[in-house]
């Protein structure tokens, strides 16, 4: 009979076993009663002939154990009465089980939460986004660009348009860039995140709207030709309050009047890792919407500003595709040199996307998972540790039940069992916590501007993955007690001194063992904690070269408000003009950026006089347009010349002020002063040198960046303001002028510079959280696994103990003992877990700032935490040791 | 294969060396080969083809029928015995048929070749 077979017939047996067991003796009894009445005819009494019939069989119960073997249930049955005896044991020690429960359920649902946040940051990223897994990203690179990793930088789209017709291994090419619009809300104007698509955007990413349409081809073309948006569903619950007659209304946005023609579909939020989209707008909108760099750059092949992405044909590999893109962009260079050299194409894996989210959350990530696979080790430890508590409990169950002819293996199966019930109970908790959490993923992501919405969807994958962990940490935490158990000695068991039955030692090798790892663990997490609660410090400490305190940042979207460029000025003017006058505002200035904000800067291509550069380097270097007095409200230093002036106008000669750095790279040690830059094609002078300053974060290195007035370049909307008075008083002000200037207007969100450059470190402060958080737990549960070995010891050597009180130890001397073998195994476990510590915080290296993964403060803190936890721990089982009353352990 | 099969139980014979497990399974599926047959019967037929030269043990004969049934060599099945007594009655079946076949032919291989060595002078 096949395996399957075999399957089915045991498991319909269970449901038929009692007539299984009356058919076989019903046939044995059929066997004796002939066998008898052939002994009656051979001339046997009746009786006589019964009895020997039945002789010649022997082990009659035993014949009929070995049919029911063959026929009953066997496996599963006894897999069935396990699982039914492990519930009654369950609800007979309810709160033992609970806190077991409890303990596996915040291991494995952590790693449940963390895998499926994995799962929808690196493999899913997008919901609903059809054929993700042939997806890639696409970018252009350069040599000679600063600050962005592997010099990537965005792609033309003549370079793009000439990259689709030519490529032959996708099924297509999209954009989305992403970008933003305000929106006014009451007294407050807030910033949207929408993005710049091309026009087979919906089509191929495969979803449709819900109402309307998506982009048509003829979208694409044309200078702001298209005002046309696709709104998501959100906005139009939110903002419109699901207006049925949608399609065809108007939405101001950065100036120009566009017509709503379509809604998304529910549950799509576009494809940038860590934004939610609220709006589409197509490539011809492109130069109202793309806030890097004005200008219509549709036509431009050297203005780089798009971002995309790409889908392979099927069974297409990624080298293959990578050369192909290759290929083509060196063509490109070949045919357009100015615009071209040294830039080549590449293409991303999706959580590999340079220009979203997906990169600065793979770190933290990494710590989770860490993070909670120790949590997961530490808690079966801790498990392990109650089961074999409870085992010991119920050693004479055990004995009675070798005594009278079970097998050690079904003994082994059966305390299996158990631990495979509390697994699965843990499981299902867990799953549900992760559930609970997957929204809890926002938590990584930075803040600031905009709606974050990222959950991570619990799917096949993360239950398959929960389930081996289940089966992972039943193995780990139930087989060893159940082994144990079965190794019990029936002779000296069934002796009524037990000398330590389940052992048989007074050291409990197996639990000092479960705690020594226990401790190490926790200790590494601490160790990380503090490392990285340290580097967090550091970076925090560390000066970003311009004022924090004491300084507010806002903005006002004139531009969105439809202003051109003369107005614009004019209400600039005006309104610092009024602002100025309120008391307490030391001064104010607006500006196109602010530091540290999320949005990327300008770049430009820059030449200047006496700077050769290598053949295939385009110099390139990230500048920001001001208003008068930018470096004085934000105090940076001016290192030498002037700052721009009122009087720096479009009419006036074009003038810059570079930082130390670009001075040093650029001019080789002459004064710049004086000398001209050649910006983008222009030529302008510098005027002055800014010390070096952090722009984007804390920890970047020092970069070129550079300075050129607003007026003579492109108007901005950011408003620094220098002040000591609070943000309340301040708003409550800034309304009021900007409504006597427009009763139309309003300015975006007033925050402290603190603030937004505490924004920049929000993904480190969470790691550390979590690790805190997590390193608490686990040195909780090592303190309670060590006070659950301590305690057994103690009740294993009370007759010790009375003995030698008895010969004079007074109870200080028994207290000492106690606690110095409690310390004794934390040393142990300590020094494990620096082992494991010193080899493992390497791989934290790139997190740590300007800090070594051994500092010793993070080691030693660590050390103290433990070991204060220890004696606490041990403190208790101590005393009770000290106050046996002598006589009585004697006598036992 | 069959004599290096020593399990627990083993036939035991009147005058006769102890008949290996596999062996016994292998008389079994002979006597079923012939007819079906309840318990009783077939130890009583596997006696009779012996000449009474072999003497069954229900110790032996219950574990081998339910583990070649478990085997899916033979069925069983409730029947009624000669004296209208209610009788499980085992059949052989197709595979079990093939697996006489199978077994006796392998049977008879090593036979030969032990008394050929047996022979030698």
């Amino acid at each position: 009979m096949t395996t399957a077979k075999l399957f089915w017939q045991r498991l319909r047996a269970l449901r038929r076993s009692d007539q299984i067991h009356s058919e076989i003796a019903e046939e044995l009894r059929f066997h004796i009663e002939q066998r008898a009445a052939e002994n009656v005819r051979r001339g046997m009494a009746p009786e006589a002939a019964r009895d020997a019939a039945e002789r010649r069989f022997g082990h009659l119960s035993q014949i009929r154990e070995e049919g029911y073997d063959v026929r009953g249930g066997g496996g599963i049955e006894a897999f069935v009465q396990d699982v039914r005896f492990g519930f009654r044991m369950l609800r007979l020690n309810p709160g033992f089980s609970a806190l077991a429960i409890l303990c596996l359920t915040l291991g494995i649902g952590s790693n449940a939460a963390v895998f499926s946040w994995i799962e929808g940051i690196l493999l899913r990223p997008y919901p609903l986004v059809v054929g993700q897994d042939r997806m890639l990203a696409i970018s252009g690179t350069s040599r000679g660009v600063p600050g962005a990793p592997g010099n990537s930088t965005n792609m033309s789209w003549p370079d793009l348009l000439d990259l689709q017709k030519n490529c032959t291994l996708f099924d297509w090419f999209i954009v989305d860039r992403i970008t933003g619009t305000t929106l006014s809300i009451g007294d407050r104007a807030e910033t949207a995140t929408g993005s710049i698509v091309s026009s087979n955007y919906f089509d191929a990413i495969g979803v449709h709207p819900v109402l309307g349409r998506g982009f048509q081809p003829e979208e694409d073309f044309g200078r702001n030709a298209h005002p046309v948006t696709v709104i998501s569903y959100q906005m139009w619950q939110d903002r419109f309050h699901a207006d049925p007659g949608i399609i065809g209304r108007t939405q101001m946005m950065n100036g120009m009047l566009h017509t709503i023609i379509g809604v998304a579909p529910k549950g799509f939020y576009g494809t940038f890792v860590g934004r939610a989209m609220q709006f589409w707008v197509p490539i011809s909108m492109q130069e109202k919407f793309d806030s890097a760099q004005p200008g219509y750059k549709l036509e431009d092949r050297g203005a780089h500003w798009t971002e995309g992405y790409v889908r392979l044909k099927p069974g297409v590999t990624l080298e293959q595709a990578q050369q192909e893109v290759s290929a083509v962009a060196k063509r490109l260079e070949l045919e357009y040199p100015e615009t071209n050299r040294g830039r080549g194409v590449k293409l991303f894996r999706l959580w590999q996307t340079p220009f979203n989210n997906a990169g600065t959350l793979l770190p933290t990530l990494g710590i989770a998972v860490a993070v909670v696979v120790f949590v997961l080790l530490i808690v079966c430890a801790n498990v392990s540790n109650l089961l074999l508590f409870r085992s010991f409990g119920r050693r004479h169950e055990m004995t009675v039940r070798l005594a009278i002819g079970a097998s050690r293996s079904r003994l082994v199966r059966q305390l299996a069992t158990e631990g495979l019930i509390f697994a699965t109970l843990a499981t299902a908790g867990g799953l549900l916590i992760a559930h609970w959490c997957r929204n809890l993923l926002v938590l990584l992501l930075p803040r600031g501007g905009g709606l974050m919405n990222l959950p991570g969807e619990i799917d096949w994958r993360v239950l398959a993955l929960t389930a081996a962990i289940c089966l992972v940490a039943t193995m780990l935490f139930a087989v060893v007690p159940a082994m144990q158990a079965s190794r019990i000695d029936l002779a000296v068991a069934l002796r009524a001194e037990a000398g330590g039955v389940v052992s048989g030692q007074r050291r409990a090798p197996v639990r000092s063992g479960l705690v020594l790892v226990q401790v190490a663990l926790s200790f590494v997490l601490l160790v990380a904690t503090g490392l990285l609660m340290q580097s967090l410090r550091q970076m925090e400490d560390t000066s970003p070269g311009f004022l924090r305190r004491g300084v507010l940042v806002t903005g006002i979207d004139f531009n969105g408000a439809g202003y051109d460029a003369q107005r614009i000025k004019n209400s600039e003017d005006q309104l610092s003009d009024r602002l100025q006058a309120v008391p307490g505002v030391a001064s104010l200035v607006f500006a196109r950026k602010t530091p540290f904000s999320l949005r990327g800067y300008s770049s430009a291509r820059i030449a200047v006089d006496g700077y050769i550069a290598a053949p295939d380097e385009l110099p390139t270097v990230n500048y920001n347009e001001v208003g008068p007095g930018y470096l004085a409200t934000m105090g940076i230093p001016l290192l030498s010349g002037r700052e721009f002036t009122r009087d720096d106008i479009e009419t006036t000669p074009p003038v810059a002020i570079v930082n130390e750095t670009m001075a040093a790279q650029y001019w080789r040690g002459q004064n710049p002063i004086g000398s001209r830059v050649q910006v983008n094609g222009r030529w302008i002078q510098v005027v002055g040198i800014a010390k070096t300053s952090k722009y984007r974060n804390l920890i970047e290195t020092p970069e070129p960046f550079f300075y050129v007035p607003m007026r003579q370049s492109a108007m901005g909307s950011t408003l620094t303001i220098r002040t000591l008075l609070d943000p309340g008083t301040v708003s409550k002000a800034l309304v009021r002028e900007v409504r006597a200037i427009d009763a139309n207007l309003s300015p975006l969100e007033l925050i402290t510079m603190q603030e937004q450059v505490d924004r920049t470190t929000a993904t480190q402060r969470v790691s550390v959280m979590m690790l805190a958080a997590f390193g608490t737990v686990a040195v909780f549960l090592a303190a309670v696994g060590l006070y659950g070995v301590m305690s057994y010891l103690v009740s294993q050597g009370t007759r010790e103990m009375g003995l030698r009180m008895a010969l004079g130890a007074t109870p200080s001397d028994v207290l000492r003992m106690v606690m110095s073998h409690g310390l004794a195994l934390t040393a142990g476990g300590l020094t494990l877990g620096a082992v494991l510590a010193l080899s493992s915080t390497r791989l934290l290296g790139y997190l740590l700032y300007r800090l070594s993964p051994r500092d010793p403060v993070a080691f030693g803190s660590a050390i103290v935490i433990m070991v204060v936890a220890a004696m606490t721990a041990s403190f208790l089982p101590a005393w009770r040791a000290a106050q046996t009353d002598p006589l009585r352990a004697l006598r036992n | 294969m069959l004599l290096l099969e020593v399990k627990r139980e083993k036939a035991r014979v009147g005058n006769m060396p102890e008949l290996p497990q596999g062996t016994f399974d292998m008389l079994v599926l002979k006597a079923l080969s012939l007819g079906p047959m309840h318990g009783f019967g077939i130890g009583q037929r596997i006696q009779q083809l012996a000449n009474d030269m072999l003497q069954v043990e229900e110790g032996t004969l219950y574990p081998a029928l339910y583990r070649i049934e478990s085997r899916g060599w033979i069925n069983s099945a409730w029947g009624l015995s000669e004296n209208n007594r209610r009788a499980r009655f085992y059949r052989l079946t197709r595979s079990g048929r093939r697996q006489l076949a199978v077994e006796r032919s392998e049977w008879e291989h090593v036979s030969l070749v032990i008394n050929k060595v047996l022979q030698a002078t």
